[in-house]
C-alpha cells in the first residue's frame, strides 16, 4: 500500500489541514417530518459525507410473517444516490456493501432499541446517502440515531461511531475517503453511557498494539461527538416547548373561536 | 420454510449450562473444535472441517490476458455458495444474507489482505499472468461456517502449486507436474477467523431483562445452537505475526471495550497454533505425494 498523497506532513498536519484527532466540522440537524409522513427525521454530515435518515414507526408490520411476537422488528433499507460518489456509480439494494451496510445499521440498533416495548410492531429505518467522503458507516449510525430520536423511539442510548485509522503510529480520527483508501481504518460505535462498544469494524491489516490505541482514541471521540449529538437533540427539544409555550401566536382561522370558549369554561 | 427456531427449554438448557461454564459438546468456553484438514488428490483441493462442519475448497489456475490497468499483476477471484446441502436453513435460489456475509468475510480475509502476492503471478508483462480461482463448496454447516470456509480458502491456497513455467525469448514453455515439480504461491501471511459469540439472557428472552443483573458471557467456535442463540458475534481474523486482518462485530449486544481487547488476546496465539498446524499438515501432504513419484 503505497501511499501517493502526503497524509501526515512535517508539521502533523493532514491533507486538509486539520491536526491528527481533529474531527471535521459534523453538522447534525433533527428535521421536523416532512410530508411523506416519517415519524423521524436527521441528517447528519461530517465533512463532505453526507446522509440523511428518515424512520416510520413504531407502526403496525406490514406482513403478518415478518411480525415477531415478543418484540418490533427493526428494518433497515439503505439508498445510495448515484451522484454520491466520484464516478456516478449506481449501487442498487444487491450492492454488496449497500447490503453490509444495511445489516450492520440493523445489528447496531436493534438491541440499543427498547424493541420490547413493541411486540408485533415494526420500525422502518431509511438511509439515503447523498454524499461519500470517508467515514461512511459512522455518518450513518449518528445520523440513524438523531432520527430514532426525533421519532421518539425508546432507546436505552444513543449511539455515536467514528472512524479512525493508524499512520505509522499516530491515529487519525474521521478519515476522508483519500486517507481511507491509504491506511487501515476502523469504524468503532459506542453506547457513551454505558461505554459499551455496540460495533468494531476494521478491514486492513494491523498490528495488534496499533489496534489497541486506534480503538481507545476511537472510543474517546465517539463520547465527544456524541455530546455534539446531544446538544443538538437538546436544542431541538428546547425549541419545541418554546414553540409550546408561546401558545397559538398566529391563531389559525375557524378555530379561535370556538378554542377560546373551551378554555373559559 | 426455516425451522422454528429453538424451544424454551433449549434456551434456558444452553444458558443454565453456559452460567456454569459448561457447553453442550464438553467444551471450554475458549476452546476451538479441533481442525481437520482432508488434501484430494489435486494439489489445492481440501476439505476443512471444524466438527461437523465441513467445507471443501478446491483451488484452480490458468494463464489470462492482466487487466490492461494493472499489467503486472495475477487476479484472484473468490467463488462460494451456500446451498440448502450445508443445512435446511439455507433455501436454494435467491441468495441469503448468509451467503452474502460468507463471500464479504471472504474477500476480506483472502483478497483485500492480500494473503497472495499478485506481482508473483506475472509470467509476461501486459501479456500473461495467472489467474487463480478459489471455490468454496460448504458441505455441511454444523455452526461456525465463516471460521471453516476461510480455513478452507487459506489452506488450500498454501496447498495449491502452480506448473512452472520457463520463458526463452517470446517462448513461453508450461511444463506438466511429471517433468518438473509444481511451484507454491507466493503467500505473504496466513490469517484465520476466529468467531467469538456473546450471549446475554435479556436479549433473548425480553422478559428476562429487567429482573436478574445482566452478564454477558462469551465463547469461542459456537456450535449451530449456540450460534442461533447467541446475541452478538466478533470475527477476528488474524496471522501469526500478531497482524489483524478483519475485526468485524456488526452489531449485536453492547460490549464493554475490555471484552474486546480479551478476545484478541484469546485469539492471538490460538491464530500461531492454527498456523503451525497447517505449516505442518500441507508440509506432510507434500512429502507424502514426492514419495509416490519416485
Amino acid at each position: 500500500m503505497s501511499s501517493r498523497i502526503e497524509i501526515l506532513n512535517d508539521a502533523s498536519l493532514r491533507s486538509d489541514g486539520r491536526r491528527p484527532t481533529e474531527l471535521r466540522a459534523p453538522t447534525f440537524e433533527v428535521v421536523p417530518g416532512g410530508a411523506n409522513g416519517a415519524d423521524g427525521s436527521a441528517s447528519a454530515s461530517m465533512g463532505l459525507t453526507s446522509v440523511r435518515v428518515e424512520v416510520f414507526g413504531p407502526r403496525e408490520g406490514r406482513s403478518r410473517a415478518q411480525a415477531l411476537h415478543n418484540r418490533a422488528s427493526v428494518n433497515v433499507e439503505v439508498v445510495w444516490a448515484a451522484f454520491g460518489e466520484a464516478g456516478r456509480r449506481r449501487r442498487g439494494r444487491a450492492d454488496r456493501r449497500v447490503a453490509e451496510l444495511a445489516s450492520s445499521l440493523r445489528d447496531t440498533f436493534q438491541p440499543a432499541i427498547l424493541t420490547a416495548l413493541y411486540p408485533r410492531a415494526q420500525i422502518d429505518i431509511h438511509v439515503h446517502i447523498l454524499a461519500h467522503d470517508g467515514a461512511l458507516l459512522s455518518t450513518c449510525i449518528n445520523a440513524t440515531s438523531l432520527a430514532l430520536l426525533s421519532a421518539g423511539v425508546p432507546m436505552r442510548d444513543l449511539v455515536a461511531a467514528v472512524t479512525a485509522g493508524v499512520h505509522g503510529s499516530t491515529v487519525l480520527c474521521d478519515l476522508t475517503a483519500l486517507e481511507e483508501a491509504d491506511m487501515p481504518s476502523a469504524t468503532v460505535a459506542v453506547l457513551p453511557r454505558s461505554g459499551k462498544v455496540a460495533l468494531v469494524g476494521m478491514e486492513t491489516r494491523l498490528h495488534v498494539e496499533r489496534f489497541g490505541e486506534m480503538f481507545d482514541v476511537a472510543r474517546r471521540a465517539a463520547g465527544v461527538l456524541c455530546a455534539e449529538m446531544r446538544a443538538v437533540a437538546r436544542g431541538r427539544a428546547r425549541e419545541m416547548l418554546d414553540a409550546m409555550d408561546s401558545g397559538p401566536a398566529v391563531p389559525r382561522e375557524g378555530e379561535n373561536d370556538s378554542g377560546a370558549v373551551m378554555m373559559e369554561e | 420454510m426455516r425451522p422454528p427456531s429453538p424451544s424454551i427449554n433449549e434456551k434456558e438448557f444452553l444458558f443454565a449450562s453456559l452460567e456454569q461454564a459448561l457447553r453442550i459438546d464438553g467444551r471450554a468456553l475458549f476452546e476451538q473444535r479441533e481442525p481437520e484438514l482432508v488434501f484430494g488428490d489435486e494439489l489445492g483441493s481440501v476439505e476443512c472441517s471444524l466438527g461437523k462442519t465441513r467445507v471443501l475448497a478446491i483451488v484452480e489456475g490458468k494463464m489470462i490476458r492482466p487487466n490492461s490497468d494493472r499489467p503486472f499483476e495475477g487476479t484472484i477471484t473468490i467463488h462460494s455458495e451456500i446451498s440448502p446441502m450445508a443445512s435446511v436453513e439455507y433455501e436454494s435460489g435467491r441468495p441469503s444474507e448468509e451467503e452474502g456475509m460468507l463471500s464479504r468475510m471472504l474477500d476480506k480475509v483472502i483478497r483485500r489482505s492480500d494473503v497472495v502476492d499478485k506481482e508473483a503471478l506475472c509470467v509476461r508483462a501486459g501479456e500473461r499472468v495467472w489467474h487463480i480461482r478459489l471455490t468454496i463448496h460448504c458441505l455441511a454447516d454444523a455452526g461456525n461456517l465463516i471460521d471453516c470456509a476461510c480455513m478452507a480458502g487459506v489452506v488450500a491456497l498454501k496447498h495449491f502449486r502452480r506448473p512452472e513455467v520457463e520463458i526463452v525469448g517470446d517462448e513461453v514453455t508450461i511444463h506438466p507436474p511429471e517433468s518438473r515439480a509444481p511451484v507454491p504461491l507466493t503467500l505473504r501471511h496466513l490469517p484465520f477467523v476466529l468467531t467469538f459469540a456473546y450471549f446475554s439472557r435479556g436479549a433473548v428472552l425480553p422478559s428476562a431483562a429487567s429482573t436478574a443483573s445482566d452478564t454477558i458471557i462469551a465463547l469461542l467456535d459456537p456450535n449451530l445452537l449456540e450460534q442461533r442463540l447467541s446475541s452478538g458475534t466478533l470475527a477476528l481474523a488474524l496471522n501469526a505475526q500478531r497482524e489483524l486482518c478483519v475485526v468485524q462485530k456488526a452489531g449485536g449486544v453492547p460490549l464493554e471495550p475490555g471484552e474486546v481487547t480479551r478476545a484478541i488476546e484469546i485469539a492471538v496465539p490460538r491464530a500461531k497454533q492454527l498456523e503451525a498446524f497447517v505449516e505442518a499438515r500441507v508440509k506432510d501432504d507434500w512429502e507424502r505425494r514426492r514419495v509416490e513419484v519416485r
